[in-house]
C-alpha cells in the first residue's frame, strides 16, 4: 500500500537517513521512536506537507513523492487534534467533502456513517473549544475518516489524553481500523501503546530504522541494544558466544556463562526480560537451565510489582509481584537464587 | 510601588484625555452643528474619510498577502523587509511627502506612468490617497502578520490533507482565523490615514482634507475658527473608531 524508499529527513536534532519501510494494505504499523519533533516530520513528509529532498514515497504502486497533499488521499490526525476552532464539530467533519463539492445527500450519508461509528452524534453542534480531550480525539478521527482516505497517519494521537481515556481510545482505534480495513501509520514514543496497537512495529533511533517486526519479535528478539532498551528489557549483557561440550551454546559475560538455545553469529549482546527471571530462596530444580546465586543489591518498588536486582555478577533484574516479595521477605544484601530458561535469553 | 506606578499612569492618561475632553466640552453644540453644515467643512471631512478608506482598501489588497508570506515563510532578507515596512512609522511625515513627490511627481517615472492612464497625484485625491497609504500601511501589515502567525500551521496542514488546495486553505482556514487581527489592522490603518497631515500637505494641499482645513483656519483666522472643525474631526474619528472596535471585538468573549 505505502512504501517509503531511502527517505532522508533532516530537522534540527532529528535526522533520518535512507529509511525504507513497507506497509501492506490494511496494516496497522506503529513507528516507535524517542520523544522529539522528528516523528511528526516523517509523517508530514509522507502526507506531502514537508518537502522531501532525498528518497521516494510510493502509494498503491505509484510514486507520489512530489504529489500535492490534497491529491494523496492520506489523512493525518495530530497529537493536539488540530480541530478548526472557527467551525462547529459538524463543519469540521464535513470540511473535506464540502470542498470536493459532494452532493448534499452524499455528505449527510458519510457524516452519518462516521458519527455513528464513533458515537459522537451529540457533539455535532458544539464548538471544538467546549470538547474534552477524548471527544476532540474522536472528532479528529471522524474528520480524517470522512474523506475515506487510503492511509491514516496518526501523530501521537493518544498522548494528550488522560491514562484512562487513552486506554479506551486505544481499544476503539484498533476496532475502528480493523472494521474499516484502513492502512494506518501511527507514531509514538510509548512502547506499551506500540505493543497494544501495532500489527507490526518499526523502531527508529539514531537516524535509522533499527528494526521492523511484530510486537512479539520486538519484545522477544530485539536486534540491537537500542531496541532492547526501548522494549524495556533491563538485562542487557555484553559478551561472546561459545560452543559448550554438551552441544549447547554458552554466552559468556565476565566469569559467568549463560546457557542459551539460539546462536546468532557474532552476537555480542544477550538479553533476558526481567519478568522471565525467577527469584527464590533455595535453588530451583526445573527444566530452566540457568540458575545462579547472588546478593540482592537493589529493590525498585513499582507498587504492584518490584524490580529486584541481584549481583551474580553481572547484575540481573527480576520482576516479581508484591505478593511473592512479601512471602519471601526480600531485603537488600540477602542471598537468593535467580533462575531463567535458556530459551528466554535472546542473543544478538 | 504599585501606587507610584498608578500615579504616573494617571498622569499620562490625563495628559491624553484632558485636552480632548476640554476641547469637546468647550464647544457649544450649536456652533458644532453650524460648522458641520458648512459645506466646505462637510466636504473636507467626507473627503478625509473617503481618501483614508481608499488607502485602506489598497493596503488590504496589497498588504495582506505580504503579511501572510512574512508570517508563514522563512527566507533570506525577511528581517530587512520587516524593517522596511516599519520605516514609514519612523520617518518624519513631511519628509515622506517629499519622497513620494519625488517618485509620483509629474516629472518622475511613476508620475509619468500614471499620467499616461489619466491619474496624476499633485493636488488631487490620488495624491492624498498615496500619502495616507504610505504612512498608514505598516499598521495593517504588522497586525495582519501577527494574526497569521497565530494560526497553527497544523490546521492548514490538516486542511490540505482533507483535499483543500493552497488557495482554499487560505480562504477557509488561515484568513478566517486571522480575521480579527486583520480587521483591527484595517481600523488602525484607516484611523491613521484620517489623522495624516504632514505627508498630505506636501503632495496635495488641495483638495483640502480636514486636518489641512483645521491648519488653514488656524493660520488665517486663529484658534476660535479652527477649534470647532477640530472638535468635529475628533468626534467623528472617535465614533467610527469605537463602533468598529466593538464590531470586531464583539465575538471575542468566547
Amino acid at each position: 500500500m505505502i512504501s517509503i524508499r531511502d527517505l532522508s529527513v533532516e530537522l534540527g536534532d532529528f535526522t533520518l537517513k535512507n529509511a525504507s519501510l513497507d506497509v501492506t494494505d490494511g496494516e496497522y504499523m506503529v513507528i516507535l521512536g524517542p520523544t522529539g519533533a522528528g516523528k511528526t516530520v516523517l509523517l508530514e513528509s509522507i502526507a506531502g506537507l514537508y518537502p522531501i529532498k532525498h528518497g521516494q514515497i510510493w502509494l498503491r504502486g505509484k510514486e507520489v513523492t512530489k504529489l500535492e497533499p490534497d491529491k494523496r488521499k492520506i489523512s493525518i490526525v495530530y497529537q493536539d487534534h488540530a480541530l478548526f476552532p472557527h467551525l462547529s464539530v459538524k463543519e469540521n467533519i464535513i470540511f473535506g467533502l464540502k470542498l470536493k463539492k459532494a452532493a448534499h445527500g452524499a455528505i449527510e450519508k458519510a457524516l452519518d456513517q462516521v458519527v455513528n461509528l464513533l458515537g459522537i452524534r451529540a457533539l455535532l453542534h458544539r464548538r471544538p473549544s467546549t470538547l474534552s480531550g477524548g471527544e476532540r480525539q474522536k472528532v479528529a478521527m471522524a474528520r480524517a475518516l470522512c474523506v475515506q482516505p487510503d492511509v491514516l497517519l496518526l501523530d501521537e494521537p493518544l498522548s494528550a489524553l488522560d491514562p484512562q481515556t487513552r486506554e479506551e481510545m486505544q481499544y476503539e482505534l484498533r476496532q475502528l481500523q480493523r472494521l474499516l480495513h484502513i492502512t494506518a501509520l501511527h507514531v509514538t514514543h510509548d512502547f506499551e501503546e506500540a505493543i497494544a496497537l501495532g500489527d507490526r512495529i518499526a523502531v527508529i533511533g539514531d537516524g535509522e530504522v533499527k528494526q521492523v517486526g511484530t510486537p512479539e519479535e520486538i519484545f522477544r528478539q530485539p536486534n540491537s541494544e537500542f531496541v532492547a532498551r526501548f522494549a524495556m528489557s533491563r538485562n542487557i549483557f555484553p559478551g561472546v558466544i561459545e560452543n559448550s561440550d554438551s552441544g549447547d551454546f554458552l554466552f559468556k559475560t565476565g566469569n559467568t556463562a549463560f546457557i542459551v538455545t539460539n546462536k546468532s553469529n557474532g552476537a555480542t549482546r544477550a538479553t533476558v526480560r526481567p519478568e522471565d527471571v525467577l527469584i527464590s530462596l533455595e535453588p530451583v530444580h526445573s527444566s530452566a537451565r540457568n540458575t545462579f546465586a547472588g546478593k540482592i543489591t537493589r529493590i525498585n518498588d513499582k507498587g504492584s510489582t518490584l524490580y529486584i536486582t541481584v549481583d551474580l555478577p553481572p547484575e540481573i533484574s527480576a520482576l516479581i509481584t508484591r505478593n511473592s516479595f512479601r512471602e519471601m521477605g526480600l531485603t537488600a544484601g540477602m542471598q537468593v537464587y535467580v533462575t531463567f530458561k535458556a530459551s528466554s535469553m535472546h542473543v544478538f | 510601588m504599585k501606587l507610584i506606578f498608578l500615579l504616573l499612569g494617571l498622569l499620562i492618561l490625563a495628559f491624553i484625555a484632558v485636552p480632548i475632553l476640554k476641547m469637546i466640552l468647550a464647544s457649544s453644540p450649536a456652533i458644532l452643528l453650524d460648522t458641520l453644515f458648512d459645506s466646505q467643512v462637510a466636504a473636507s471631512i467626507l473627503l478625509t474619510l473617503y481618501a483614508a478608506l481608499i488607502a485602506t482598501v489598497i493596503g488590504f489588497i496589497l498588504g495582506v498577502p505580504l503579511a501572510y508570506l512574512l508570517a508563514k515563510t522563512n527566507f533570506r532578507g525577511k528581517r530587512l523587509i520587516e524593517g522596511l515596512i516599519d520605516l514609514p512609522i519612523v520617518v518624519p511625515h513631511s519628509a515622506a511627502g517629499i519622497a513620494l513627490l519625488f517618485v509620483f511627481g509629474r516629472n518622475f517615472f511613476m508620475g509619468k506612468a500614471f499620467e499616461a492612464v489619466g491619474i496624476q497625484f499633485l493636488d488631487s485625491l490620488a495624491g492624498i490617497v498615496i500619502a495616507m497609504l504610505f504612512v498608514s500601511v505598516p499598521f495593517l501589515i504588522d497586525s495582519a502578520k501577527e494574526g497569521f502567525k497565530k494560526v497553527d500551521t497544523r490546521l492548514e496542514n490538516v486542511a490540505r490533507t482533507l483535499g483543500a488546495s493552497p488557495w482554499q486553505t487560505f480562504t477557509r482556514i488561515s484568513f478566517p482565523l486571522a480575521w480579527r487581527s486583520i480587521a483591527a489592522g484595517n481600523i488602525m490603518m484607516w484611523a491613521r490615514g484620517i489623522s495624516e497631515f504632514g505627508a498630505v500637505i506636501i503632495i496635495a494641499y488641495h483638495p483640502m482634507i480636514a486636518p489641512v482645513l483645521v491648519y488653514e483656519k488656524f493660520e488665517t483666522y486663529g484658534l476660535n475658527y479652527a477649534r470647532p472643525i477640530a472638535v468635529l474631526l475628533i468626534l467623528i474619528c472617535l465614533i467610527v473608531f469605537i463602533a468598529l472596535r466593538l464590531l470586531v471585538y464583539r465575538g471575542d468573549k468566547s
